[in-house]
């Protein structure tokens, strides 16, 4: 034993090693829990510098976007001064500056809009294993727990999937691990959200029989505990029959330029909102003048004007009636059964008056015609 | 063996030992390699192929030549790295782990200084390390991933152009033992 372990203690050392880290991996898998002490220093440990990089790329990237202006707007006025060029710098920076509040304030005022209870988070850093994990500078110290709903005004962005003390991870909706379930606008076909890795998504468990459209809108229905009802999804951008269900596939709203998010504290359900159809201003003009429509019916056409069926025609037929009889209005309140009687018949359609029926002549004898 | 090869395997190989890193530098650059592939990448898409890390560990045990401080150093960048990832913790430990061991057991055969072998050294632990990095994911988690061979070729080589400066680079932070 000596000897193979001296002989060989390179490699012995090896598999030691590896054998401790595939026990920890299997404790994590069978337990479906992590080490959270290691997590919690590394994400300590990064996310203030990760946000701290974030503030000089912010600071370098609005600097250069000045610079280059400027240097636009230098060569478009060659008369322009020094001190005139120094004044652009510094209004530019300031209308960056301003660009960058907008966009806060958007969301500021998107996050008073929602009924929900929100609180804005930025985007310092993605993780080291996937391209739909990102870090955002909030953690449980800001009251960000596991599971959380994270959107943006323009739709759902992920789910908080693990936090820590200064930062949280987030799994965007087009991670192949996320799921959600999702109601079309249109139709209320139900299915359910997967992510498939790059910037579409899939809509799963709908039959073949449903109808879906190219355009419309998914949003979310709440049953999944995660995302409030009715948040807006993504459009649909392909619709297929599958086998099973059909295969359609979304570009979600709320993943395109992603720099800050807000996570949901307290989500409140909202309705799913009409389609555009329905709310839509249709601009109608007035409806004709009486006389015109009036002599565009054809003749025949009951007094009304409007009924098209036999059951109308005679139904305008026994109103008029009652009218001649002076009793009360046809098929109103307390009215009576009309009296068939005394319906005037039109000459034309006279009922012929049955008489007796001509006696039947005699038999006459067999082989002799009648009348010889 | 030529004249030239045996100066490649045994001069080059005696001169490297005679150099150190600096311990600074050895505890700083893997740091720096994990925060730009969680930050850099992140907001830079066109360099989100660069493995950073994994050209860290290589270096060094490349030119450490010692097989235990090779597992070692893999093994806690590696778990550095999957401390900051969505999965369970171990799957970057142990194949950098082994990518340690392995590339640490090949330069004690070839003169690691040369550029070209770093190149295909580089290139040949890039797939090594990811083929897997893949194979655990699949087995171990039954992680959804496809794996892209075409892809994982470009990549392994544009990784080892990277690596032929970058190690250059670091050669310049050691110091005579």
């Amino acid at each position: 034993m000596d000897f193979i372990l001296g002989r060989y203690r390179n490699l012995s050392v090896l598999l030691l090693v590896v054998f401790g880290q595939l026990l920890l991996l299997a404790y994590q898998v069978r337990s479906n829990q992590q080490v959270r002490v290691l997590r919690v220093w590394a994400v300590t440990a990064v996310a203030p510098m990760a946000r701290g990089l974030e503030g000089v790329r912010t600071s370098v990237r609005s600097f250069f976007s000045d610079y280059f202006i400027l240097l636009d707007v230098r060569e478009e006025n060659r008369r322009v001064t020094a001190e005139n060029n120094r004044l652009k710098l510094e209004n530019n920076f300031l209308k960056t500056e301003l660009s960058t509040a907008d966009r806060a304030k958007a969301l500021i005022e998107f996050k008073g809009r929602s009924p929900s209870r929100n609180t804005a988070a930025r985007i310092i850093s993605g993780s080291t294993s996937s391209r739909t994990v990102l870090l955002v500078d909030r953690g449980t110290s800001d009251g960000v727990f596991k599971g959380m709903a994270v959107i943006t005004g323009d739709g759902i962005v992920g789910k908080v999937l693990d936090s820590f003390p200064l930062a949280a991870h987030i799994q965007l909706v087009t991670d192949p691990l996320f799921g959600a379930g999702v109601v079309s606008q249109k139709n209320h076909v139900y299915g359910t959200l997967q992510g498939q890795g790059h910037n579409r998504c899939r809509i799963d468990r709908v039959q073949n029989e449903e109808k879906v459209e190219v355009g419309e809108m998914f949003y979310t229905t709440g049953e999944d505990r995660i995302f409030p009802k009715g948040l807006p999804v993504g459009k649909v951008v392909s619709v297929q029959p599958g086998p099973t269900f059909k295969l359609i596939e979304v570009v979600p709203t709320g993943t395109q330029g992603l720099e800050e998010v807000l996570i949901v504290l307290e989500g409140v359900h909202q309705e799913v909102p009409p389609p555009p159809s329905l709310t839509e201003r249709i601009n109608l003009i007035p409806a004709p003048p009486s006389a015109t429509r009036e002599s565009t019916i054809p003749a025949g056409t009951p007094s009304s004007g409007l009924l098209t069926t036999d059951a109308d025609r005679v139904a305008d037929r026994y109103r008029t009636i009652e009218q001649q009889r002076g009793g009360t209005k046809f098929g109103a309140y307390g009215s009576q059964t009309p009296s068939f009687a005394t319906i005037p018949v039109s000459p034309e359609k006279q009922p012929v008056q049955r008489t007796t029926p001509p006696p039947i002549a005699p038999k006459s004898a067999p082989g002799k015609p009648p009348g010889q | 063996m030529t004249e030239i090869s045996e100066q490649i395997l045994v001069e080059r190989k005696a001169r490297g030992a005679a150099f150190r890193m600096r311990p600074v530098a050895i505890l700083l650059l893997p740091f720096v390699a994990v925060l730009y592939k969680v930050y850099v990448s992140q907001f830079i898409e066109q360099l989100a192929y660069l493995e950073l890390p994994l050209l860290v560990v290589l270096y060094f045990s490349l030119m450490w030549r010692n097989q235990l401080a090779a597992l070692f150093y893999g093994a806690s960048v590696g778990l550095l790295e999957d401390s900051l990832a969505s999965h369970p913790i171990g799957l970057f430990g142990i194949a950098k782990t082994l990518a340690g061991y392995f590339a640490a057991s090949v330069s004690l055969r070839f003169d690691v200084d040369h550029s070209a072998i770093r190149f295909i050294l580089v290139f040949f632990f890039f797939i090594f390390h990811n083929v897997f990095y893949w194979v655990m994911e699949q087995a171990l988690l039954g992680l959804p991933r496809p794996f892209e061979p075409a892809q994982t070729f470009i990549v392994a080589g544009l990784n080892a152009a990277v690596s032929v400066p970058l190690f250059m680079l670091f050669d310049k932070m050691k110091e005579r033992a």
